[in-house]
Order: C-alpha cells, then sequence, then structure tokens
C-alpha cells in the first residue's frame, strides 16, 4: 500500500520524526495531490481527445490552433490550456433567483464524490492510494455521492431545465446503478475478496484467466456493467438529464466559468473511475494479457492504463455512433432488460462455480 | 484501517481545497459587471415566467422505492458473496430463496405497470373491467 510504504520511507529520511501524526498526513497528501494532477491531466487530455475523436469521426480535422500570433499550440494541443485559461477568466454568475447556498455547494459535493472515489482505484501493481479490504464497495458507494450533486445543481439554480434535468439524471443514475451493482456481485462471487488488488491478483496468468472469460454469464455481466457506468455518467446516448437540444444543459445551465467546470471534471474523473473499475473487475487490471511477458511493474501500468484509455475511447466512440435515447426507453432497458438478465446471471454463475468448481 | 480512512477524510479535504483555490483565483482575475437581465434566470431569451420550484410529476416515484428495495438486496449480496465459494451449495440455495421473492415482486410491479412511464390503466385486470369499457393503453 502506497500511503504506508511512503510512511516508512519519509520516516527513514527523517528520523526525527518517524512515526509522528504529522507524517502520517504528509504521507497522504503526496499520493492525493499527484491524484488531483492524475484528475486535472486526464481531464485536460481527454476533452482534446474527446475533440479529436469527434471530429475524425465527422470527417473534420477538429482543434488546429491555426491563426496569427497567440494560437493554441501544434494540432491545437493546447486548445483545452486555453479553454480552461478562458474559464478562469469568465464572470462568475449566480441567478438572483437561486438558492446561493445550494447553488455553491453543488460543485463540491460533486467534485468531492469523484476525487474521493479514485483514491481506491489501482494502477498498478503498488501503485494504489488505499487499498480498501472493501475496495469495489467503497467505489459503489462513494461513486453515487455524485448524483446528490447533481440534485442540488438542479434544484438550486431555480430553472425549469435544470430542475428537469436533475430529475431526469437522479431517476437515471439510480436506477442503472442496481445493474451494474449486480454486475459487480458476479466478480466478487468469483474471486471471493472486496478488495481491488486482491481481485486483480485473482486473475493473474493471462487473458484466459481474465473474470471476462472466466464463464458466458460474466462475459454478458462485463457489457451489462459497462453499458450501465455510461448511463451512470451521463454520457450519449444515455444523456437525456443534460440534453443540449431540449434541456440546453440540464443541471448546468445557470452555471459559468469554473464552477461549470467542476462539473466536467468531475464527469471525465467519473469515466476514468468506472472504465478503471471495469478493467480491473473484468479485465484483469494490470495484468498482461499473455503470461509471463512484459509483467514488471512498470508494465502493469502500461496494460491499467491502455484498457482503460481503450474503453474511454469506446464511451467516445459511443457518443458519435448512437442518437440519444427517450426517458422512457431508458427505463425499459434499464428495469425490463438489464435488470432480469443481471439477475439470472447471478444464478448462472452460482450454479456454474458450483457445477465446474 | 485508520490509515486508509483517514486517506480518505484528506482527499475530501483536499478535494474542497482543489475547488475553492480556482473559485478564488476566478474571483481575482474575473470581470464583474452584474446588471439586472445578468442576473435573470435562464429561458431561451424570453423574461422568466414564475418560478422553478412548483409540483410537478416526477413520474418514477414507484421506481425510486423499487430502487430503494434493489439496493438493500444489492448490499444483502455483498457478504453473500465473499463467501459464496467456501459455503457452496447451502449458500446458493439460501440465496435463491431470497432472490426469487424479490424477482416475483419485480414481475408483480411490472405487471402492474409501474415500470412504465406512462402507466396503463387495467391491463392487469382487463377480464374484470370490460363491462364499464376502460380501454388499455389510454
Amino acid at each position: 500500500m502506497s500511503v504506508d510504504t511512503l510512511f516508512d520511507f519519509l520516516g527513514s529520511i527523517i528520523p526525527a520524526m518517524e512515526g509522528s501524526g504529522l507524517l502520517l498526513v504528509i504521507a497522504i497528501l503526496i499520493p492525493c495531490l499527484l491524484l488531483f494532477l492524475v484528475v486535472a491531466v486526464n481531464a485536460i487530455v481527454m476533452v482534446y481527445a474527446e475533440r479529436k475523436v469527434a471530429a475524425f469521426m465527422q470527417d473534420r480535422v477538429g482543434p488546429m490552433g491555426q491563426g496569427v500570433g497567440l494560437h493554441a499550440g501544434k494540432w491545437g494541443l493546447l486548445q483545452t490550456v486555453a479553454d480552461a485559461l478562458k474559464l478562469l477568466t469568465k464572470e462568475d454568475i449566480i441567478p438572483k433567483n437561486a438558492d446561493k447556498l445550494l447553488f455553491i455547494l453543488a460543485p463540491f459535493m460533486i467534485f468531492i464524490g469523484a476525487f474521493v472515489t479514485i483514491v481506491a482505484v489501482p494502477f498498478g501493481e503498488n501503485v494504489i492510494v488505499a487499498d480498501f479490504n472493501i475496495g469495489i464497495f467503497y467505489i459503489l458507494a462513494m461513486g453515487s455521492l455524485g448524483v446528490i450533486g447533481i440534485i442540488l445543481a438542479g434544484w438550486s439554480s431555480n430553472n425549469k431545465w435544470s430542475l428537469y434535468g436533475g430529475m431526469r439524471s437522479a431517476a437515471q443514475i439510480i436506477s442503472y446503478e442496481i445493474p451494474a451493482g449486480l454486475s459487480i456481485i458476479i466478480i466478487i462471487m468469483l474471486t471471493g475478496t472486496l478488495s481491488m488488488q486482491g481481485i486483480i491478483q485473482y486473475q493473474a496468468g493471462g487473458m484466459f484467466n481474465w473474470i471476462i472469460f472466466a464463464n458466458p454469464f460474466s462475459f454478458i455481466a462485463f457489457f451489462i456493467y459497462f453499458i450501465s457506468v455510461v448511463a451512470e455518467t451521463n454520457r450519449t446516448p444515455f444523456d437525456i438529464p443534460e440534453a443540449e437540444s431540449e434541456l440546453v444543459g440540464g443541471f448546468h445551465t445557470e452555471y459559468s466559468g469554473m464552477r461549470w467546470s467542476f462539473f466536467f471534471l468531475s464527469e471525465y474523473a467519473n469515466m476514468l473511475v468506472v472504465c478503471a473499475v471495469a478493467a480491473a473487475g473484468f479485465l484483469g487490471g494490470w495484468h498482461s494479457p499473455i503470461p509471463g511477458y512484459f509483467d514488471s511493474n512498470g508494465w502493469g501500468i502500461f496494460w491499467m492504463m491502455s484498457k482503460i484509455v481503450f474503453l474511454i475511447f469506446v464511451m467516445m466512440w459511443f457518443r458519435w455512433t448512437f442518437p440519444r435515447l427517450r426517458v422512457d426507453q431508458l427505463m425499459n432497458i434499464c428495469w425490463k432488460v438489464f435488470l432480469p438478465i443481471s439477475l439470472i446471471n447471478i444464478f448462472g454463475v452460482g450454479i456454474w462455480t458450483l457445477v465446474f468448481g | 484501517m485508520y490509515r486508509d480512512f483517514g486517506t480518505i477524510l484528506v482527499a475530501a479535504i483536499l478535494g474542497i481545497i482543489m475547488v475553492a483555490v480556482p473559485l478564488f483565483l476566478q474571483s481575482l482575475v474575473a470581470p464583474s459587471k452584474k446588471t439586472k437581465e445578468k442576473l435573470e434566470t435562464y429561458e431561451c431569451g424570453e423574461v422568466s415566467e414564475g418560478s422553478a420550484w412548483l409540483q410537478f410529476n416526477i413520474r418514477f416515484y414507484v421506481i425510486a422505492l423499487i430502487f430503494l428495495i434493489f439496493d438493500v438486496e444489492v448490499v444483502f449480496l455483498f457478504p453473500w458473496a465473499v463467501v459464496f465459494k467456501d459455503l457452496g451449495l447451502l449458500a446458493m440455495v439460501e440465496m435463491s430463496i431470497f432472490l426469487v421473492i424479490l424477482i416475483i415482486g419485480l414481475a408483480y410491479v411490472w405487471i402492474k405497470s409501474d415500470l412504465d412511464w406512462v402507466k396503463r390503466k387495467v391491463k392487469y385486470a382487463a377480464g374484470r373491467y370490460e363491462r364499464i369499457q376502460i380501454k388499455e393503453n389510454t
């Protein structure tokens, strides 16, 4: 566990402070600050990637940073940085009818929900800030903290679009949490542990030991989980809470500048978390697909990141491929298709494990 | 153990700071020219009509209740799933009973049409109300 190793390491460097509480706080702060850097860089890179992926899929070139004088780098590489600076200099408007306290509180809620979740995500064999013994349960629990922020934002804006967006989002996120949770149950049934590292260690030894290939039911469970988390992160085709063309932004209609940007920072952080859980739970985490090759610590981070990036790319691919679902279709799919299938999955995995070991 | 949860506390406090600092920077850098129109609620450019804090049909009221039941079910399943491999057949049978009861509940709600966005009227009692001429999907 990285906090513990860092704590011992710092203690050996500064013997005068060995074992003190202050040192522990420092040992926790350093990885947490790094994690914030990961979240921020992740958002910047992903916004750029999203725009480029969108552009190439629609036969455009996307941001190219053209222009005389001040421009956004080669191939528009600095476009997102420029956008972030622009957002920083935007006027901060709180509508006079809004509930001011809740309006200010909402971005905090959403961001904390996303940031506290990412603490338990493993990025490599030893690269994890806090390896809880209840890791995956913790991620599932904290992941749904964001919905409180969304409802706060929708309600406090005192705007009809926002209210609709917030309510739709609440219905959608809580509904899709159940198929996602039931699919995670299957991982736990097979591995017998709730710790993220424990789950990944179970999948050692090549890609056919990954849980997605463990049996036919877990293969289905992966797809149910992935589609459910696409809905949970409010991504297209499940983005009716923020549907630009009908709700003009949904729950963040009234937000501008930095406050608004935190909604997006958290959305991209949430995407990172859910893709990391999918990669760790079903796709073998930091294990290499070929047993015995490329298995060192550095390669572990590479495998984990490449799996996460691939899944995020699939999410972006979804966005530019599927039309948006209607709200009743959305609820139908969740309650009438995914929920029965995932319940049957649990029976299936149970019987499969009892029969085949 | 308490180190783990201390990490969460530190992360949460850091999260608050990391949101507060850019907001503070913005208040230093950004212009502030508030006008009456700017502070109006956005309604596609029209003058806004009334408050949004009104009573409206949130539709998924029943779904929220079902969600609660199933979420508690998922919580029950977690400890069971951890020890499932050790307990074997007995655990499977016991949890099957629990799940079947819930599935019957789901089927009941489904037939009652509470999972639909627009609730059908008499699908589940078509025979009984045939005399009084109430049609489906009204």
